[in-house]
């Protein structure tokens, strides 16, 4: 026999599906405020001339997307979804990963977003038509509620994105250097500028899943560790320092924040995952 | 800040000589769409002395994959697209008579020095900036390879369409002042 203690709430399939269609398409025309905050702080420290024009182009961008309704990069993602589910919530009427997909199937038409996504990654590369299926990552929390975080995951900054597995020796320093390095070496082509997500430590799938998280946290928090928080400002220096700057044209802002996400690993390894995202930094969340 | 310069296309050679590194320029006139797979498909026409489905010649790819279009609109968000992908394609187009190109981000040491043999252009457009340059979009009609969808052939006509010489004929490079 099942007993249940405390109180079981039933969430329906088609609620999750209706929330992701909404998500999916407020997420692909307007940017949250912390990530407009950035921009514009940004633009008032930018010291190129070409620089402060992008800035100005950016700024434009967003206005018009949000006033007419049009996503704000044609480049409308594959869609990652972070599921929260607190343990008493049951899900009836249909497969949580099905009540996804449709979600994005509807949005996706209903929003006149980009299809991205190929059916098979290496042969036949068959437009799915729907920009379906989702990369979903479910978690199961305390409590009675379900929350869903939408992240539309440009591939212009996606594909300039490392992983690699450090010395424990290597420690901060070359932490830094790994992070830096990365950003060196995606120069232009992220669409900087851009937001750097750090996972730091786990296995090297933990290390992904970190800078993924890290890459949609909030840009005016630091990470909470004093000494990471630390580490954060450092390597943002380092990149800034780089010269790269808005669109890679040279100039004083090539990163607006790193965002560093820690968990414990082995003794034998220090993993560390570096996820580039580009300024339209897309992330809507809803609380069911 | 210099004001911008305006551009009519086609793109005379003589026309390409007088553009900058860095320079602002308004294109006005027509663009053609092309990314990965119509590369692929124009390089092997060109390969096989096949036909074109358009004339390359002084014209002008722009790199991009736009969203849907809303009912009464011409076009959806149509930013560039990395450019890197489209390097090993891009000069045997600028060969066939390509005049410039619309993308974003460095370009590989063969593109630069076919740039240059060729006297071609390459501009760089604000990457996400899709929306706004959507509204620089006049009309668009169909050119080749539907079933590539979003990546098929169009021809826009654009009016002011703002983008930044990245590398120019002489070799000046945006990217490695």
């Amino acid at each position: 026999m099942i007993r249940v203690k405390g109180k079981v709430i039933s969430i329906r399939a088609k609620t999750i599906t209706e929330a992701v269609a909404d998500l999916c398409i407020k997420a692909n025309y307007e940017l949250p405020e912390d990530v407009i905050g950035k921009i514009k702080e940004a633009e008032r420290r930018e010291k190129s001339e070409l620089g402060k024009y992008c800035f100005d182009q950016i700024m434009r961008n967003l206005r018009i997307a949000k006033l007419k309704q049009i996503p704000i990069c044609q480049d409308t993602g594959m869609v990652v979804v972070f599921v929260e589910i607190g343990q008493n919530v049951h899900i009836t009427g249909g497969r949580l990963t099905d009540a996804i997909n449709r979600g994005i199937r509807v949005g996706y038409k209903r929003g006149y977003l980009r299809s991205s996504i190929v059916d098979d990654p290496i042969f036949v590369r068959k437009n799915t038509g729907d920009n379906t299926p989702a990369v979903i990552h479910t978690s199961i929390t305390s409590g009675s509620k379900i929350k869903l975080t939408v992240v539309p995951k440009g591939f212009g900054s996606e594909n300039m994105s490392r992983l690699t597995v450090l010395k424990p020796t290597d420690g901060a320093e070359g932490v830094k250097k790994f992070v830096v390095d990365t950003v060196k070496q995606a120069g232009a082509n992220p669409c900087p500028p851009s937001i750097v997500g750090v996972g730091i430590g786990g296995t090297i799938e933990k290390a992904a899943m970190l800078s993924k998280q890290a890459l949609i946290r909030s840009l005016d928090e630091h990470n909470p560790d004093a000494k990471i928080a630390e580490l954060e400002k450092q390597i943002l220096i380092e990149i800034n320092k780089l010269g790269i700057g808005p669109q890679g044209f040279r100039g004083s802002i090539t990163a607006l924040s790193v965002n560093i996400e820690t968990y414990p690993t082995h003794i034998a390894g220090l993993p560390v995952a570096v996820n580039i995202g580009c300024y339209v930094s897309r992330h809507a969340s809803v609380m069911l | 800040m210099k004001k911008e310069k305006r551009l009519d296309t086609p793109l005379t050679e003589e026309v390409r000589r007088n553009l900058k590194a860095g320079d602002r320029v308004l294109i006005n006139g027509f663009i053609y769409t092309a990314r990965d797979m119509a590369h692929k498909r124009l390089v092997e026409a060109i390969k096989k002395e096949g036909k074109l489905p358009f004339d390359l010649r002084n014209q002008i790819i722009y790199y991009t994959g736009p969203t849907p279009a809303r009912e009464g609109e011409i076009i959806g968000s149509c930013g560039p697209t990395t450019s890197l992908r489209m390097d090993k394609y891009t000069p045997i187009l600028l060969g066939a008579g390509l005049g410039g190109i619309i993308g974003k981000g460095q370009r590989s040491a063969d593109v630069i020095s076919a740039l240059r043999k060729y006297k071609s252009v390459y501009f760089a457009a604000i990457g996400g900036a899709g929306a706004l340059l959507s509204q620089k979009v006049k009309s668009k009609k169909f050119v080749a390879y539907k079933d590539l969808e979003c990546e098929a052939i169009y021809r826009l006509k654009v009016e002011n369409f703002p983008v930044i010489v990245a590398i120019d004929t002489y070799g000046g490079n945006i990217y490695k002042r």
